[in-house]
This record gives C-alpha cells, structure tokens and sequence, in this order.
C-alpha cells in the first residue's frame, strides 16, 4: 500500500496521469524489472570484455570459477526473489507486484541456464562424460541438476496457453514445484562450500522465512 | 639477525618474477586475441609486484623453475587466491583481511615424544639453517593448482634437531587460534585451531619443507606467514599454515578438514587422480592462468620420491 501510494506521487508527470494502471505496470514497471534483472549479466559481459582487452585481473586469478559462481549467486538470488513475491503482497497488500512474479522466475531459469552452460561449456569444456560422471556422483551436482529439471519445467509451462492447456488447477499444483526448486537450490548452495559457512546459511534463512510468511497467511485464513 | 636489505642484484628471484609475468601476458595475449589494446596496458600485471623482505641468498635445489616443467603462477594470482579460512573463505579475503597480521615475535611450541621440547622463537628454528628456494607444483583439492617458488628448510633438518624419541610415529601441527587477530575464527567455518598431521616417514621426505617465503621473499600474510609446511604431493590443505605447535605423537593425529567432513577428507590426501572424491573429481585440474583443465599426475609429479613411502597400502581405503 505504501509502494503503490509512492508510485502515483513520485509519477507526477501529466502523461502518468493519464495512463491507466495497468498500462502503467506494462509501459514502467515491467521496463524498469527486466533492465533491473538483466544489469547482472550485463555487468559480468563488461567485466568479462575487460578481462579479455584493458584488464586480465577483471574476474580475478580463476575466471571459470569466478564467472561460474556469479551465475549461480544470481540464479539462487532471482529464485528467491520470484518466491518473495506472495510473501511481499501479503505483508504489504501490493497487489500489482503478483504481475512481475513470472518474469522473475522466467529470470531465475534465463541465470540457471547461464550457470549450468558456464559449468559445462567454460569448467568442462564439453566434456559431456565428465559432467555425467559429476552428475552422478557428486550430490551437489545431482542436486542442482533436479533444481534445474524442475525449473525447466515450470519455465516450460510459463505461458497463457499452457496454463489453459493444463488448466488452471493442474498447473497451480506443477508450479508448486518452485518451492522444491527453492529448496534444492539452497542445499545445492550449501553442499557445494566447505566447512560450515555463513552465506548458504543466510540464504536458507531467507527462503525458511518466505515459506514461514505464506504458511502463517494461510493458516490465518484458514 | 636473518633478514637483510638485499641489493637488487643480489637477489635470484629478480630474474625469475619478470618471465614469469611475460609467460603470463604472452598466454593472455593468445587468448585475448585482441593484442593491440592489451598491449597499451600490459604494465598492469606488473603493479602488484612482489614487495615483503627479500631473503638475501637462497641454495637452488634440483627443484627449480626449469625442472618443474610448468611456467611459475605470477605472484599477484600466489598471493591475491588463497584459501585460508582463519582470514575468511572468499579467495581475496586473505590478502584483504590479513594485511596487519603480525608475526613477530612468533613462537612454536614443540611437545611430545622428543628430546628437546620446548618454546622456540622463529630465529631459534630458522636462522641456524640456509635456505633453499623451491620450485613445486601446488594442487587443491578444489581441482585448481599453481606452480610456486618456495623458500623454506627441509623440515627433516628442523626434525633432526627436535630429535624425535623412537615412540614417535607421526607430526602434529597447529594453526595460531586467536580471533582477534583471525577475524575468519569468529566464526565456527572449521573447528579451531586448525590442525594437520603427518607421518614421521613423510614429514621427514626430502621433499617436504619447513617454508618461510615465496618468490624469494618472506611469506605474504595471507599465504601463512611466518611458517609453514608444504607438502607437494598432497592437496594443499594439508600444508598447514601460520605454525604454532609441533607434536610427535605415537598415534595418528586429529586433522581438521577430515574433522570436519571424514568421508571427503582422509588423514593421507595424497594427490590421486584415480581416487573419487564426492566432491570433485580429481582426475583433472586447472593450472591458474590456463583456460582448460589438465589430467592431474599422480602424486603430483612426485611419485619417483614418495611412491616407496605407500607401498603396499590401498591408497583408495587411505585417501
């Protein structure tokens, strides 16, 4: 409520005024998330162009593993953002926000997708038997790898015209399926550092307490 | 006292560190493909050049920078990625959090199964020996590895003179704990202090070394200064860092990554790339610097001085 009181006063201007709200989310809002959403990528492609001409230290001494972790930062980052979104209309009655939750979770898969081919194009080097290999054996990786499926699923399912194929009840109880892939994400996180460290920990908390802010909503509304 | 101002000429490394930054800019300007606007900016790799107190004369062993058979790693990716969690587990904490580390005065405490226990001061243990400059390969258990110029004593000198009873079977070492100078310990990433042990037979292999520098120079605090072991067929974590406890034992010691995960970690961890790790497989490793990964040797190259040591031992059940 107070986000959309400082929307219509901070958009003054005469032609703001004019624009109804929904344009106003179509026209601003949406711009304005998806520059938002991809200026991560955009800032790893300028350091990635320095590292190649005016500064070789840009992504420091293992820019595999540098470009590597930035991608997978920035997945688990957008995955907790998209499942913040019912969590930010309940605590704050906002409904507009429910119209951005697709594109941020269509912006977690689109830095998924950037993380698993960094890991297999740029660590592996297409060496597929060795990415088997780490898939079946090394948890971690099996772990992310069952996040990635899931997500390539909703992401698949993303549309007006599969929702209507599936219809809506049936695709309300796959998309469910984004908690699992927050959940696989977080452990992927925490697995794959060693001895017990602060950052995975921080990021659990934060999806502990987004799944926490729906559980106690619905319980009240029971 | 050890430590003199050197003139320039004096020093060895002089000669080693500029071709070690012109391999490495050679190797960038292949991949950059782009030559003529590196070119204009190539002294940028040379800005963070080595800058502790040079030691003034180092023995050159049979392990230098020609037979190692790999370029060194330039100084500034030796010193700017480590891991060294007591300063905190991002690659660039070290050389951030560590810088005002001090290590002196420093003292080791040398207990158990020895003739001469007892508190020695970093003068006691170092200065009565000449130091050696060591070229070894470096391999992570993180699957990365770099080629570094050590300085150090073979710590079988050290040994000699702590005179090990015939009761003792293998070396403990200890990590500094002290939080306040370790902002990494403030928090428990490991069970402090940090710990690692070898066997007697191993920690007296020519091969192993009692290091205090690096590139001709005293050891940067982020590397583990003042001292500390380096153990080249093992992964690096095994090479213990900021020394303050030597035990000889008659068991085998408590070692803290294996503390902390005993089924990733085992108390050998000999580099073995047909040993599964459930974390990564070892089987190849990104030399620093390089864009593909290598097979890693066995042993790390070293098996011709460590191989006899595990004779008949499943080196699969003793990771």
């Amino acid at each position: 409520m107070i986000l959309s009181r400082v929307w219509t006063t901070t958009l003054s201007a005469p032609i703001l005024h004019a624009m109804s709200r929904d344009s106003l989310i179509r026209r601003v809002l949406k711009p304005v998330v998806w520059a938002l959403s991809l200026a991560p990528a955009v800032w790893l492609s300028w350091l990635v162009w320095q590292a190649f001409t005016i500064n070789p230290d840009a992504l420091g001494a293992n820019p595999v593993e540098y470009i590597n972790r930035y991608l997978g930062d920035w997945a688990l980052r957008f995955l907790l953002i998209a499942l913040a979104v019912t969590p930010i209309r309940i605590l704050t009655g906002w409904a507009p926000i429910t119209r951005l939750r697709r594109l941020l979770g269509l912006f977690a898969f689109f830095y998924v997708v950037l993380h698993l081919s960094s890991y297999i194009g740029v660590d592996q080097f297409f060496d597929w038997w060795a990415v088997w290999l780490d898939i079946v054996k090394r948890t971690y990786i099996t772990v992310g790898m069952a996040a990635f499926v899931v997500l390539m699923a909703l992401a698949a399912t993303s549309t007006k015209g599969m929702i209507k194929r599936l219809g809506g009840k049936r695709w309300n109880k796959l998309h469910k399926g984004v908690y699992a892939a927050g959940i696989l994400g977080c452990i992927h996180f925490f697995m794959m550092r060693k001895g017990l460290q602060l950052e995975p920990i921080i990021y659990g908390g934060i999806l502990l307490t987004l799944f926490a802010v729906r559980a106690l909503y619905k319980l009240k509304r029971g | 006292m050890l430590i003199k101002i050197a003139k320039a000429s004096d020093v060895r490394s002089s000669e080693i560190t500029p071709r070690a930054l012109f391999d490495q800019r050679r190797r960038f300007l292949k991949s950059a493909a782009v030559a003529g606007a590196s070119l204009a900016f190539g002294s940028i790799g040379g800005s963070a050049e080595a800058a502790g107190a040079k030691f003034p004369d180092l023995s050159k062993t049979k392990w230098n920078a020609e037979t190692v058979g790999k370029d060194l790693t330039p100084y500034r990716s030796v010193t700017g990625y480590n891991n060294f969690y007591e300063f905190g587990t991002g690659k660039s904490d070290p050389a951030d959090n560590a810088k005002d580390f001090v290590t002196r005065p420093w003292a080791i405490k040398v207990d158990g199964h020895c003739e001469n226990p007892g508190t020695y001061s970093y003068e006691d243990l170092v200065n009565p020996h000449k130091l050696e400059e060591r070229v070894y390969r470096f391999r992570c258990v993180e699957a990365w590895s770099m080629v570094v110029p050590w300085v150090g004593i073979p710590l079988a000198d050290i040994i000699k003179r702590l005179a090990p009873t015939g009761d003792a079977k293998y070396v403990a070492f200890e990590t500094l704990n002290d939080p306040e100078r370790m902002p990494g310990q403030q928090r428990r990433v490991l069970q402090w202090p940090y710990r690692e042990g070898l066997r007697l037979d191993e920690a007296m292999n020519p091969l192993t070394l009692f290091t205090v520098g690096l590139y001709g120079e005293e050891l940067p605090n982020q590397n583990g200064a003042p001292i500390r072991l380096v153990v080249p067929w093992k992964y690096g974590f095994k090479s213990i860092k900021s020394i303050v406890g030597i035990s000889f034992t008659d068991k085998q010691p408590p070692t803290s990554w294996n503390m902390s995960a005993p089924r990733e970690y085992g108390f050998y961890s000999n580099v073995n790339p047909e040993v599964n790790h459930p974390r990564w497989s070892q089987a190849k490793e990104r030399n620093i610097g390089e864009f593909l990964k290598k097979p890693t040797l066995m042993l790390n190259g070293y098996q011709e001085e460590v191989a006899a040591m595990y004779q008949g031992m499943d080196m699969t059940k003793n990771y």
